[in-house]
Parts: C-alpha cells; sequence; structure tokens
C-alpha cells in the first residue's frame, strides 16, 4: 500500500532531510519524490510504501502532522486510496 | 500512477473549500428490542445499540485520519420509537427518548434519529403516545432527533397527524423556550420520508432495512462553487457538465468512507445519500453556489431554476460514483445553516413563499426556518399541508422543520450553535386556515399513486 505525504510551508534547510527521516524512524520507504519553490513557498509531493509501516498509519499521519507544526509547515500523510477513487473510474 | 495534479486538487477541496463527509450513520433496527415490560424494552434498546455502534465513532476516526478527509458527524438512526412502544403497556414513552439519550453519550455519538412514528394512512398503536410525548422528549435529551411522516404519494396526506403536528411543533418550542426553542430544530415533519435516510433530523431506520447497516452522507457546496468560481464564460450545459464532475468526485469519496466503515465495523453497507449539505461556515453555503451561477442574491426570480439544474446535475455525477445510492439525495436549503441563505433571510431576497417553490425541485422542504413566536398552531399545520402536498402530488419527499421563536417577532433571531446555525425570524401569513385544519381527515392519494 502507498501513501501521499504532502509538506508545505516556508523554504528552510533539511525540510526533505527531516521529512525522510521521520519516515525511516517508522519503516515507512520513500519511492518517489517531487518538489518545487513557488514564491519562498517549499512544496513537496511524496509517494511512499507504508506495507512495513511500524505503527498503525493514523497514528503515522498523527506524528508527520505533529512534526510539521513543529518546524511550521503544513505535513499531511494520506492513504493513496483516496486520490486513486476521487480521480480513477 | 497519481499526479500532483489531482494530488493537489484533492487537497484544496479539503482544506479551502469545506470537502468533508456530512456523517456516518449507522443504521440500527431495534424490532427485536420489542417487550410488554418497557423497562425491559430499554435496557434491550441500550444493550444493542451500545454493543453495535460500541465502536463506529473510533473506526470513523481511524479513517478519517488515514483518507486525511474530516467526518464532521457520526451518528444512529434507530427503527421508528413508535413501532417498539406499540407493544409496552406503560404508556410513558419519555423513557424510550431518555434511553436513547444515555445509549448516544456512552457511544460518543452527535445525533440519535428515530423518535418517530409513520402516519401517513392513519394511527397505529403506540403512534399517538409517541406524538405526543415528542415535546417532553426533545426537552429532556441533548442528542435525540424525532420525525413524524404525515402523508405519501401512496397514502395522500393525514390531515388529522397534520393537525397534531402544528402544536406539538408550538409545544416542543415552548418547553425549549430558554435555549433558543432548539427543541424544534430536532423535529421534522415528512412526506414521503425515506426509510434509509443518514441526515438529521429525519433519520430513522426502515422496517424493510437489515438488522444493521452505514449509510453515508456527503457533502461540498464549497467545492461545487469553487469549482464553477475557476471556470469562466460556460454556458449552463458547460455548468450543469462541471456541477456533475464535481459531486462524481465528492460521491466517490463517499462510497470509499462508506465501504472502509462497512468493512471495518463488519455491517453492510447502505447506501451513500448524494447530497449538498451546507453549514453555517463561510464558503460551505448552497445558496452561493446559486449566487455563483449568476444570481444577485438566492430568492431572486431564477433561483428555482438554478436549483433545479444543480439538484438534477448532482445527482447525474453522483450516480456513477456509488454503488447504492438513497436517503435523501438532493441539495438541502436548510435556511440558518447555510451563510448565503441567512443573508438573503436578513436582507428580504429570501421569502417562505419563494422556499416552498425551491421545495419542488430539491431535496428535502423547508428546512430550519424560524417563524414568529406568536404563530397559531393551524397556521403551521397548514404549512406543513401545503409542503407536504408538494411532495405527494411530485412523487418526491418533502419536509417541514420550522422553529417557531417563543417570545420573539420578524426581525429578531434565533442562534443554536454549531451546524444548526442562526437565523432570523421570517414573516409568514396571517390569514387564518383553522376552519380548514379543523375539519380533519385524509386527503386523498393523487393519481400519481395509481401506477399499478
Amino acid at each position: 500500500m502507498k501513501a501521499v505525504i504532502t509538506v508545505v510551508g516556508k523554504d528552510t534547510v533539511g525540510i526533505l532531510a527531516r521529512v525522510a527521516g521521520e519516515c525511516a524512524n517508522y519503516n515507512v520507504n520513500v519511492l518517489e519524490v517531487s518538489q518545487t519553490i513557488l514564491q519562498d513557498m517549499f512544496c513537496m509531493m511524496m509517494i511512499v510504501d507504508i506495507d512495513k509501516v511500524n505503527i498503525p498509519f493514523a497514528q503515522f499521519t498523527d506524528k508527520m502532522a505533529e512534526m510539521g507544526n513543529s518546524i511550521g509547515m503544513s505535513i499531511r500523510a494520506m492513504h493513496e486510496d483516496i486520490f486513486n477513487s476521487m480521480h480513477r473510474i | 500512477m497519481i499526479e500532483s495534479r489531482d494530488i493537489l486538487e484533492t487537497i484544496e477541496m479539503i482544506e479551502n473549500e469545506n470537502l468533508d463527509i456530512r456523517t456516518v450513520t449507522m443504521g440500527i433496527s431495534l424490532l427485536d428490542c420489542i417487550d410488554a415490560d418497557i423497562d425491559k424494552a430499554c435496557a434491550k434498546v441500550y444493550e444493542k445499540i451500545t454493543r453495535l455502534a460500541k465502536n463506529l465513532v473510533p473506526v470513523c476516526e481511524e479513517i478519517e485520519k488515514e483518507l486525511g478527509i474530516p467526518i464532521i458527524n457520526k451518528r444512529i438512526s434507530v427503527t421508528p420509537i413508535a413501532m417498539i412502544a406499540a407493544a409496552c403497556h406503560s404508556k410513558d414513552v419519555v423513557k424510550f427518548a431518555i434511553t436513547l439519550e444515555k445509549a448516544a453519550v456512552a457511544v460518543g455519538v452527535n445525533f440519535i434519529g428515530g423518535y418517530s412514528a409513520l402516519v401517513q394512512k392513519g394511527f397505529a398503536a403506540g403512534d399517538k403516545e409517541l406524538i405526543e410525548s415528542i415535546p417532553e422528549a426533545l426537552s429532556v435529551t441533548d442528542h435525540i432527533c424525532s420525525s413524524v411522516n404525515i402523508g405519501s404519494t401512496k397514502a395522500g396526506l393525514n390531515m388529522d397527524a397534520i393537525a397534531m403536528m402544528g402544536k406539538v411543533i408550538r409545544k416542543t418550542a415552548e418547553l425549549t423556550a430558554d435555549r433558543q426553542c432548539i427543541g424544534a430544530a430536532k423535529l421534522v415533519v415528512f412526506c414521503n420520508a425515506p426509510e434509509d435516510n443518514p441526515f438529521m433530523a429525519g433519520a430513522f431506520h426502515g422496517v424493510g432495512e437489515p438488522d444493521c447497516e452505514i449509510n453515508v452522507g456527503v457533502s461540498g457546496p464549497g467545492v461545487v462553487r469553487a469549482a464553477i468560481a475557476k471556470s469562466k464564460g460556460l454556458d449552463l450545459s458547460g455548468v450543469a457538465d462541471l456541477i456533475k464532475r464535481t459531486a462524481f468526485k465528492i460521491t466517490r469519496m463517499g462510497q470509499l468512507v462508506a465501504m472502509r466503515a462497512s468493512e471495518r465495523l463488519g455491517v453492510p453497507f447502505g447506501i451513500v445519500d448524494l447530497s449538498l449539505a451546507p453549514t453555517p461556515a463561510v464558503g460551505d453555503s448552497v445558496a452561493h453556489i446559486l449566487e455563483e451561477i449568476g444570481l444577485e442574491s438566492v430568492g431572486a426570480c431564477g433561483t428555482t431554476a438554478c436549483l433545479a439544474m444543480l439538484n438534477d446535475a448532482v445527482k447525474k455525477g453522483g450516480v456513477m460514483a456509488s454503488s447504492h445510492v438513497g436517503g435523501l439525495s438532493g441539495a438541502f436549503i436548510p435556511v440558518t445553516e447555510d451563510a448565503g441563505m441567512i443573508d438573503a433571510a436578513r436582507t428580504g431576497a429570501l421569502t417562505l413563499e419563494k422556499l416552498e417553490a425551491m421545495t419542488a425541485v430539491c431535496s428535502v422542504g423547508l428546512d430550519m426556518i424560524n417563524i414568529p413566536g406568536n404563530t397559531p398552531a393551524e397556521v403551521i399545520s397548514a404549512l406543513i399541508a401545503d409542503e407536504a402536498a408538494i411532495g405527494m402530488v411530485n412523487t418526491k419527499t418533502t419536509a417541514v422543520r420550522v422553529i417557531p421563536a417563543i417570545g420573539k417577532d420578524v426581525g429578531e433571531e434565533l442562534s443554536f450553535g454549531g451546524l444548526l446555525g442562526s437565523g432570523p425570524v421570517m414573516p409568514i401569513s396571517r390569514c387564518s386556515p383553522a376552519k380548514f385544519i379543523g375539519r380533519g381527515g385524509r386527503i386523498p392519494a393523487p393519481m400519481q399513486s395509481l401506477k399499478n
């Protein structure tokens, strides 16, 4: 199973490293990353593999949101099903 | 492959356009709780609800986090209590309301609906007692919703029940006058009530439904409005098409949540209700969709036409997105729950008469409308009769949920808080229909009922 992590906020040093580090802590494998900077705003999307996540996924989403708050970024982790069901027939 | 554009669109809908799942409602049959001893019946009701719905709230919260979509309400609907109470020797029906209240608090749901009676053709055992107990039941509870079906296309209109309901609505408002008359906001009178409706205040679990099921109500007026605002220069065919595509996406989300909830709770999936349910929050208004289509204010000439198109397009888009569609399925127009409606009612652009016309082309009916506190019961009854006649003749659900603002008059306001919102007291005709209502009896079913 895959999930999408989105990170939006003011660009600073080390965002990608911190988010990827947190993923590693919970045994979440990063499959794909795309990021852009729009007028100083950092905007990143990660596709991750959550098959081997070592805590319940609902808790992982909380952890990511908490980490986001601590560094002043908005971080969301969402199961891929929501995008597939909304945008695929 | 998931495309970035799709990811951003979904997140934009949730973060900025108030997309949410309005309700996950568990329907529970109480038919096996019937007992001649009312206390034993209540004990069985409490046990069954708390057993089946024990995990409803935690499972919904888990799904909310995993999918990143808010689920605003977790609710329960039960078999109309009049049917359960019919077998009891004791006529103290309020005991059921108190039991439901305790069960609601125990499992943490927002509302339990089903303090109801179905009397479209006449009163069976238990029906009159239940209807008479509604004012007290709603004044001593916080989480209970009540509904009474007084007519249908097949049966016609039960005018005796309609006469009763005028008085019951007034009394319910009077008993909760110290709390903004909120009791009346939890009481709805139906014609052609659906048996699998997940939305309050009219949810109940029909007798043809399974023992337990999951019904889901979606929302998303803000998403539809934003989609129209972003696409400039479309003609009305284009607007209708855009609404269909947006409704499809919204409904797919409802279907996904319904399937997950059903799987995790081990309860069959019932239906997704394709309704655009507004909230008082800015950016979550059905009225604003109509204004985005091109009206200066909801209530203007053209409102009924725009609403008819919106309602139809929502259904066309939604129906393919879900395996089972049911409930009310259409755009809601509750005045105090919709920021655009509230504004239009305050300025006088939106009147009761216009709202009545709007209900002929959309879901539900005269919903969450504050009327003057001194409105006589027979005027409320006649308002119900008018609205029910629209439903009966057009083979659709109509309903009346009006709140007599006790001690207040036109221009003053009632404020309920939360999703029930707030709004001005609206003027209503003062001409007396007392003789009409006093006649009683039944309005016969129309020719439309003879389809066999």
